[in-house]
């Protein structure tokens, strides 16, 4: 039965299971919950999963280039207050110019760590560990203890959540889920196809290599670290849509979020191999059980982060596992 | 003590921490009373009492951010412990071996199945904690023995609390095993290169089981001590702790990739931390500014000897 497995690359047999982990989790949740599979509860779990999505992927980005970023959350934070109190005096701003302004404020403070990190030579958990507590000191200093609200956003941004691109029959795709996974497309496109993205994996997966190949890693790991801050300010952007509402903890937490949605996609730790459509799944089955817990009757919602820390888990120890047996498959061939 | 050693890590840290020390003193009178420098213990001593553990586990190249949430988990389980009928004692042994399960959990994880420990104590991070929420919910528990109060809060020997006591022994302790000790070796050797470490013999596997072990206890402990000092739990107890701790094993010069640092700078490294803290309350300075003057701390005394090393390398050249 093995025979048919080795046709397949690890990586895509990994997809592959995963994709099976998250049907099996759809397929027991709709056994457990009335009217779980509803367009509602697409909605619900896509959009929340949307937010998340672009840090996933800026992560991801990192991880390969054997870097690690722990301050995405406190810069989605930033952005969704500083920008989202910029818009709130200047109303008349264009949406495009908004997300743009985004961008460019979360790509600053990316820009930030990967100087550190590429010309300071800081390890980069030093960096973001350093950053995650500056940047959420900018905030709470920034802030001066207000909070904003949705009353002083323009009416294009509070009604921008609940806005539909496109339904499927009654499955609606929200726009600001089409924006994440077109973030998550755009990543996938060029990362796989395009040269210049390829050195990102090359100085992971060997530094030394890669030298020797004539890349520049210390400028490719600093363009690592301004491609995830901007995508936090993506992920900053959707943030505030989304809720409205923010105070100085917005995003507080993220940086785990983004880290086990890498980690169950598959990405490598050490650096150097993971796919964006691991990515993807890692954060849709990470949110997807976050979502539907709170709905299942059999335990109480405070069950949430136990059970999720468990799945990350035995997420990670399937795969090494299969990683395990697949190699001694191969081993035993030659 | 020549010139030359102010240019180690340790004497860089040093000099930070007298000019910490010399501005406490000028802008706060109050700093130098006992009660000032007991406080200033006493409000992070959770934390320093894991760093010990913690420096073990990044000298090893590892790493372990379970232990905040294993700290909230022991506190919360105490907590349910005694209002459940258990008597104080048992359920502080019931707690410590809690933490001792913990840590063999990561360990085994970790040694075993060769899962990276970054990956692992992330997992359990989530993990314990969800189980510290699911223990109490929302709410919140209180009506400890008074003696376990006590223990938390009041002198134990003379005006020095139970906790500081313990964490000095915990230093004395770690100091004289990675230091003087063939386990302290092992532990460096492994962290500097660990396939070197292998051919030579060393048991990787029981040296990383022993420290994670250690580190799950010496939470388990921090818990306890956390809770007894505020007479009171919830399932947020000592929430992001991990951040605070790690901060100051790396501050200390203990290096990220392992192999590198030693007890004296983790010590330097906290008191710099402490007094900071401390002396910015003096003079009204929030905690969150704190936090980021921290931060700033931590990022520039990497940056700092790398620049220098630069600098004086384009100069020679």
């Amino acid at each position: 039965m093995f025979a048919a497995f080795r046709k397949f690359h690890p990586q895509t047999l990994r997809l592959i299971a995963l994709s099976l982990v998250l049907l099996l989790t759809v397929l027991f949740f709709t056994s457990q919950i009335d009217n779980y599979f509803s367009p509602r509860m697409l909605s619900r779990i896509s959009s929340s999963a949307a937010v998340i999505l672009p840090i996933a992927i800026g992560q991801a980005i990192v991880v390969m280039t054997r870097n690690i970023d722990l301050s995405v959350g406190s810069l989605v934070g930033v952005v969704a207050y500083v920008c989202g109190d910029f818009l709130a005096s200047h109303q008349s701003l264009h949406p495009v110019l908004f997300v743009l302004l985004c961008l460019f404020v979360g790509g600053c403070c990316g820009a930030i760590n990967g100087l550190l990190v590429s010309y300071g030579r800081v390890p980069s958990i030093i960096v973001t560990l350093g950053t995650l507590a500056l940047y959420r000191t900018f905030l709470v200093e920034y802030s001066d203890a207000r909070t904003i609200t949705t009353d002083s956003l323009p009416k294009w941004l509070v009604d921008f959540p609940s806005s539909t691109l496109f339904s499927i029959g009654p499955f609606e795709v929200r726009t600001i889920v089409a924006l994440a996974l077109l973030a998550a497309l755009v990543a996938w496109l060029t990362l796989s196809r395009l040269r210049v993205a390829r050195q990102f994996y090359a100085v992971g997966s060997n530094p030394d290599a890669a030298v020797f190949a004539g890349i520049n890693s210390a400028r490719v790991v600093f363009w690592a670290f301004v491609i995830s801050g901007m995508l936090a300010g993506l992920s900053g952007f959707i943030f505030l849509a989304k809720f409205g509402n923010i105070t100085v903890v917005a995003g507080m937490g993220f940086e785990l979020k983004s880290v086990a949605a890498v980690v169950v996609g598959g990405v490598n730790i050490f650096g150097g191999s993971g796919s964006i459509v691991g990515v993807l799944l890692g954060t849709v089955l990470v949110d997807t059980i976050d979502n539907s817990l709170i709905r299942w009757a059999v335990v109480s919602e405070f069950w949430r982060e136990a059970l999720l820390g468990i799945l990350i888990m035995l997420a990670v120890i399937a795969d090494t596992l299969m990683a395990r047996s697949f190699g001694r498959l191969k081993g035993g061939n030659t | 003590m020549t010139l030359q050693w102010f240019k180690t890590w340790e004497g860089l840290l040093l000099i930070i921490l007298a000019i910490t020390l010399t501005s406490n003193v000028i802008l706060a009178p109050e700093f130098l009373t006992l009660q000032n420098q007991i406080n200033l213990f006493q409000l992070s001593i959770e934390k320093i009492i894991v760093a010990v553990a913690m420096t073990f586990i990044i000298i090893n190249g590892e790493i372990d951010l379970s232990v905040a949430s294993i700290m909230g988990l022991s506190a919360c389980t105490f907590g349910v412990l005694v209002n459940n009928g258990f008597g104080g004692g048992s359920a502080i042994l019931l707690c410590l071996l809690l933490g001792f399960v913990a840590g063999g959990i990561n360990a085994l994880l970790i040694t075993r199945l060769g899962i990276p420990s970054l990956v692992v104590t992330l997992a359990m991070l989530i993990a314990f904690r969800g189980f510290a929420r699911v223990l109490l919910e929302d709410q919140g528990l209180k009506d400890f023995p008074l003696w376990f109060n006590a223990l938390g809060r009041d002198g134990f020997l003379g005006p020095i609390p139970l906790a500081i006591v313990v964490f000095i022994v915990l230093l004395v302790a770690g100091a004289v095993v990675l230091h003087h000790t063939g386990f302290g070796r092992q532990v460096y050797v492994i962290g500097t290169n660990s396939d070197v470490a292998r051919y030579s013999g060393v048991n990787i596997a029981f040296v990383k089981t022993v420290l994670f072990v250690a580190s799950g206890i010496v939470s388990a402990l921090a818990g306890l001590f956390y809770a007894g000092r505020l007479a009171s739990v919830r399932g947020d107890a000592a929430f992001g702790f991990e951040l605070d701790i790690i901060t100051m094993v790396l501050l200390g010069g203990i290096s990220i990739f392992g192999g590198k640092g030693s007890i004296l700078g983790v010590l330097l490294s906290i008191l710099i931390v402490l007094n900071l803290r401390n002396g910015m309350a003096l003079v009204n300075i929030t905690g969150h500014v704190q936090t980021g003057v921290i931060g700033i701390l931590l990022i520039a005394s990497v940056l700092g000897p790398n620049l220098y090393e630069h600098f004086r390398k384009t100069k020679l050249t």
